[in-house]
């Protein structure tokens, strides 16, 4: 019997030996490969980038956040290659980076992530010398970051987007209520039922804390627990938290109304104009203004390789790549190069593209501090917990 | 080859996979942002909303206990009654949905349960009023008993398999009816089986995170909700490490239950 254990025992680690093996000969396979690829562009660049060629390059992203064909383009242009990884919160990935188990040499976090991570010394300076193609970036996207990066010395934006309510035109109908226009009207009764609202705690908070005329960005007690009871007041009227539901509850007529982000948008349109539903969605920007996100490309401090980050944000700063992960993400991109390449039916898809004036009473989120971010989190359990 | 040379891979894996990250479960639930000792993350519990939330999450996880031992225990005793050739096959059955992944299969109760779902698709089809299932309690029973009903068919099913039919046909022949001879024969037999069942679904049933926010729409906290929060949301690895060693309170009682019951480890399951 133990003869018999041994002798599998034996079998299965020579399994995984050869398994290992064939591994390696692949990405050895491979990476000959782009080699042989990355002489080419090389040769036609005739920049330096011949260094970086066969350096890793650990890309930290959101999931769906990128058209997969363009991590292969850029691997194929310049050699590097590319390991990249996902998160699904700005909370789940800060931990990692903070860890330095794995280190990342280029991610992507929101706005107020990036200041708590500027704050703790976690991020290095781009060296935009070499990320010539920042001059696409629509300055105003530029000025807007200065939110949360008050110099514009560590991140190169991406994507943008404002949160606001859809609704399907007519169930509204069907209950009688105007469309709305502004956050106070989720507070509506006659919506009981029919109402998605955002899982997550900074969102949530800004509805109320916009619906009550204060900053989203307020780290004022008495604001937040009444920003709190106006939650718990509104929960009955709630169907239900989600975070990407949305959409498809939505598209699926399971309620009137959402809190969703414009980056959804498109793929709404194109999908209620393919499933030829008997209803519109609409999108409207909240009139007490809204959240203005942005996510920026940004290199932290323990980064391996800064220069190969650096080719990355200035690849994905060429307008044929920003339209192309546009055209895939769908998310509104701030690139002007990109933009200007667009169907003009697209540029002025306002759901998509809002005009800048419309968003005056709007904020970019801030960091607020520990404490804040704590307090926030024990007001939020209270709401859900109510 | 030794026996004790055999054993280190599994010795490798339980320190790497069980005894250090349980370890940094205790360091994280009993330090605070600074590394100090302190006891805050345990206490905790106590707070409101923390105190509501593993109540709730108790009383849910009691409930669809009930049901899966009160649906599993005849069910069980009808796959034993059967011929062996068949019974196989109605085990297979149960066991095949296990096969799929556990969150799509949850998925598709939403799909089933919502406003516009299938279930009510087909009343309205039928003219009946349609019925507000999901984000409920009810909702959140139905997929607990739904996903963890085999965990308490499969170890009653086996234990109640080693019961001789002799002793079954001996209290009948001494005259038992059929509920004396379940009360006094096949229920103290099983009980081992009961008991390794009733953890297998009790446990999973208080911890679980998923199946409440995919079913209960995230309006009810429960527990698992509240430390998967505090991990990916909040941020605060401390503070649900030490809600998990409140939870793990539990998870003791319960093996200890089963210590204490299955002593020969004939209810272990599958």
């Amino acid at each position: 019997m133990k003869k018999i254990i041994a002798y599998s025992l034996t079998a299965l680690s020579l399994a995984l030996v050869l398994t290992a093996c064939g591994g390696q000969t692949d990405s050895g396979s491979a990476s000959s490969g782009t080699d042989a690829g990355n002489a080419t562009s090389t040769a036609d660049s005739g920049s330096d980038e011949g260094d970086l060629a066969g350096s890793t390059l650990y890309v930290y992203n959101w999931g769906e956040y990128i058209d997969e064909d363009v991590i292969d383009q850029f691997e194929d242009e310049t050699g590097i290659e590319v390991v990249y990884d996902l998160f699904e919160t700005n909370e789940e990935m800060y931990p990692v980076i903070e860890a330095g188990g794995v280190t990342y040499d280029v991610v992507c976090p929101s706005d107020y992530m990036i200041q708590k991570m500027i704050e703790n010394n976690m991020l290095q300076e781009i060296d935009f010398d070499q990320v010539p193609n920042f001059d696409q970036i629509d300055p105003a996207y530029v000025e807007m970051s200065q939110a949360f990066d008050p110099d514009n010395r560590y991140s190169v934006p991406y994507c943008w987007g404002t949160v606001g309510i859809l609704y399907n035109t007519s169930r509204i109908e069907e209950l009688g209520v105007e469309p709305p226009t502004r956050w106070a009207d989720l507070w509506d009764e006659r919506l009981a039922d029919e109402i998605l609202m955002q899982d997550s705690v900074r969102d949530a908070f800004m509805v109320a804390l916009k619906k009550d005329g204060y900053s989203m960005n307020s780290a004022d007690e008495a604001e937040l627990q009444q920003a709190k009871q106006d939650l718990i007041d509104q929960k009955p009227l709630v169907q239900a938290y989600v975070i990407d539901q949305v959409r498809d509850k939505m598209i699926g007529g399971e309620a009137a109304v959402g809190v969703i982000y414009s980056g959804e948008m498109l793929y709404i349109q194109e999908e209620v104009a393919d499933l030829g539903l008997d209803y519109e969605l609409e999108y409207v920007i909240p009139e007490e203004g809204t959240n203005l996100w942005i996510d920026s490309w940004v290199i932290p401090a323990n980064a391996q390789n800064k220069a190969g980050a650096e080719a990355w944000i200035n690849f994905l700063c060429r307008p044929e790549i920003a339209k192309q992960n546009f055209e895939y993400i769908t998310y509104p991109t701030p690139n002007k190069g990109a933009f200007d390449l667009l169907d003009e039916e697209l540029q002025n898809n306002k759901a998509v593209f809002p005009d800048i004036d419309s968003l005056d009473n709007s904020e970019v989120y801030e960091y607020l501090g520990e404490d804040v971010d704590t307090l926030y989190n024990e007001l939020w359990k209270e709401v859900k917990s109510n | 080859m030794s026996k004790k040379m055999l054993s280190w891979p599994y010795a490798l894996w339980m320190t790497g996979f069980i005894l250090i990250p349980l370890a940094l479960i205790f360091y994280y639930g009993l330090t605070d942002k600074t590394g100090a000792f302190t006891l805050a993350n345990v206490i905790a519990i106590t707070t409101a909303e923390h105190a509501k939330a593993l109540w709730l999450s108790l009383a849910l996880a009691f409930v669809s206990t009930v049901i899966c031992l009160l649906l599993a225990y005849p069910l069980a005793m009808i796959l034993r009654n059967r011929g062996i050739g068949q019974n196989s096959f109605i085990v297979f059955i149960f066991i095949l949905p296990m096969w799929m992944n556990f969150l799509l299969r949850t998925l598709a109760w939403q799909t089933l349960l919502e406003k516009n779902g299938v279930i009510n698709a087909f009343l309205s089809a039928l003219h009946l009023p349609t019925q507000s299932l999901i984000n409920t309690p009810g909702a959140i029973v139905l997929g607990m008993v739904y996903n963890f009903l085999p965990f308490m068919v499969l170890p009653i099913y086996n234990v109640l398999c080693k019961i001789d039919d002799d002793t079954i046909n001996a209290a009948r022949d001494l005259g038992a009816n059929f509920l004396q001879t379940l009360v006094w024969v096949w229920i103290p037999l099983s009980i081992p089986g009961v008991i390794s069942g009733i953890t297998m679904v009790f446990v999973p049933a208080l911890t679980t995170f998923v199946i409440s926010s995919l079913l209960g729409g995230s309006k009810i906290l429960l527990i698992g909700n509240v430390i998967e929060q505090e991990f990916t949301k909040g941020s605060n690895w401390h503070l649900g490490a030490g809600l998990s060693l409140v939870l793990m309170i539990f998870i003791l009682i319960s093996m200890a239950v089963v210590a204490r019951y299955d002593k020969n480890g004939e209810g272990s399951g599958f």
